[in-house]
């Protein structure tokens, strides 16, 4: 704040207080002439004003509070520039970027500086780090078996994974179920961990345009009968003449290609050259009604899982990923209730 | 009784004189916690990585006005420990600078939205918006479904930027002239996503 700017706060405050003290003390003696409890002299409609000067005890409370606001605006931030005794302050306000922010509060932890929201963070950091460590360190299958994380690990989810994946983690229209055995990404745990931290983005092309209203239908019922369906057999054999665009992501079987094989590439995960789902094996991510089958073909879909590297951090991530893990694995721990 | 022996008499039968040390006295809060920060840094300059909404981003905008989605929803982290661990790092003035008027509420019927940007993805908002107990059974937040009906024409949009350019967001020549193509029949529904989606990305 600039010296004005900051003088003027200074002032302005100074200048109230100093102002509220003096109409005080000058109200505390008698100018009116008239005695207490009795009639200023004027009366309109027959309400008339007596004399009733400010109550005693009030008048103490309110000297009282002037002299607290001295005080505390001498321990805290309230005139201009004036940090106050206490140095304290609620947060770094200034910052423009998170690097300056994360900077500035480990800093401020290291100095023992008095900012609010970081002393909250390092006493959070003192209590919890030691158990996020110890959980890190466990080796996935005994992580599983310990009742505490899971139950970390299934509040993180529920509050932030169920809003998608749904509280019973069975998932939904376009939002994969988590607890069959059925993985787009993989079900190893790095694999999970892997899929929390830095997302997944998926896309199925729209091919409206290129196989035409017949070609859809055509296309459609191929790929139903791919999972044993019953279908037009003359439909789904001018289908299985197109499913030529479809293969070179869903593999000429129409079995997929799963993205196993991705690496972590900097922030981010490599992107497939190609990988499809899995067509034959009657699970379905975006409904498996001729309907729906026939949408996915013609508008295309887009799937994206956010990354929660930045959001939870990683400690957390690895608890919900272990947690994934964990019901993905036994179906009695499915019931989230329990 | 003589006249005038009150000196309060004189404010008390002198509406004007009232009225001018009313405001007086009310104005000072407004003068303190105010008017400094207009003329401030800290208040004025944009966090590093902050762009102007696009037109798309901007029509979105207005529909989650137009709604009253600020009603029920806020847009402002505070800075204590359990609003950062919940909705990411707390908001900060640079993120607002070209809010007009900004929209950071103060009640919260739903969560806050300001770092909602890339929290979800375009298809759950969608489903949500158009019926948030498909996603969250137990929400309370109506649903939105005429969003996915109404067809944008950008007639005002190129005008709305204007307007902002005028109160200092820097938006260029080629945006203004582009805005009328770039929402031209696009839906409310992907104008408000477009929106919910850069909510809270600019502080990297």
């Amino acid at each position: 704040m600039s010296s004005f700017w900051s003088a003027w706060v200074a002032i302005l405050s100074l200048g109230t207080i100093f102002g509220c003290l003096a109409i005080l003390l000058w109200n505390l003696k008698n100018y009116t002439h008239v005695k207490e409890g009795e009639s200023m002299g004027h009366e309109f409609d027959g309400i008339e004003e007596i004399n009733n000067p400010l109550p005693r005890w009030w008048t103490y409370m309110f000297l009282a509070c002037i002299v607290w606001s001295f005080f505390y605006l001498l321990m805290f931030p309230g005139l201009g520039n004036w940090e106050g005794l206490l140095g304290w302050k609620s947060s770094n306000q200034g910052i423009k970027n998170l690097a300056e922010s994360r900077q500035l509060m480990e800093q401020n932890i290291e100095n023992d500086k008095y900012v609010h929201l970081d002393q909250q963070v390092k006493y959070a950091r003192e209590k919890f780090d030691p158990i996020f460590e110890a959980y890190a360190k466990l080796p996935i299958e005994k992580l599983i078996q310990d009742d505490k994380a899971m139950n970390v690990g299934k509040r993180l989810y529920l509050q932030n994974c169920s809003q998608c994946h749904a509280s019973d983690a069975k998932g939904g229209n376009g939002f994969p179920n988590l607890t069959d055995a059925d993985w787009i990404h993989g079900g190893s745990f790095d694999k999970i961990k892997e899929t929390l931290l830095y997302g997944r983005n998926n896309q199925m092309m729209a091919l409206g345009a290129a196989l035409g209203d017949d070609g859809v239908k055509e296309v459609t019922a191929y790929v139903l009968s791919l999972s044993g369906r019953t279908v037009d057999d003359d439909l789904a054999a001018k289908g299985k003449a197109k499913f030529a665009v479809c293969s070179a992501c869903h593999g000429s079987d129409g079995k997929g290609a799963l993205a196993n094989n991705l690496k972590v590439v900097g922030k981010g995960l490599e992107k497939p050259a190609t990988m499809g789902l899995n067509l034959t094996d009657n699970v379905w991510l975006y409904g498996g009604s001729e309907r729906a089958v026939e949408e996915t073909i013609r508008y295309g879909r887009m799937g994206v899982m956010p990354a929660w590297k930045d959001i939870l951090g990683e400690q957390k991530v690895h608890l919900v990923s272990a947690y994934i893990y964990s019901i993905s694995r036994q179906d009695d721990k499915l019931a989230l209730n329990n | 009784m003589s006249q005038m022996t009150n000196k309060h008499e004189l404010l008390e039968k002198n509406v004007g004189l009232l009225a001018i040390f009313t405001i007086l006295a009310i104005s000072i809060g407004g003068l303190v916690e105010i008017t400094p920060l207009i003329f401030q840094k800290d208040t004025t300059e944009p966090v590093d990585g902050l762009k102007p909404y696009t037109a798309l981003q901007l029509e979105g905008r207005d529909i989650y006005i137009r709604e009253g989605c600020n009603n029920c929803h806020s847009q402002m982290i505070r800075p204590f420990r359990a609003e950062v661990e919940r909705y990411g790092h707390y908001s900060v003035a640079g993120e607002s600078v070209w809010e007009h008027p900004f929209l950071w509420g103060s009640k919260r019927t739903g969560p806050d939205l300001a770092r909602v940007g890339g929290r979800y993805s375009d298809a759950w908002h969608r489903v949500h918006l158009i019926d948030p107990r498909a996603v969250v059974p137990e929400s309370n937040m109506p649903g939105f479904p005429w969003l996915e009906d109404n067809i944008l024409d950008g007639k005002l949009t190129a005008k709305k930027m204007e307007i902002f350019r005028k109160f200092g967001v820097p938006y260029t020549d080629e945006d203004i002239a582009g805005a009328k193509a770039s929402v031209q029949g696009k839906t409310e529904m992907e104008a408000l996503i477009a929106y919910l989606q850069s909510l809270g990305t600019a502080l990297k």
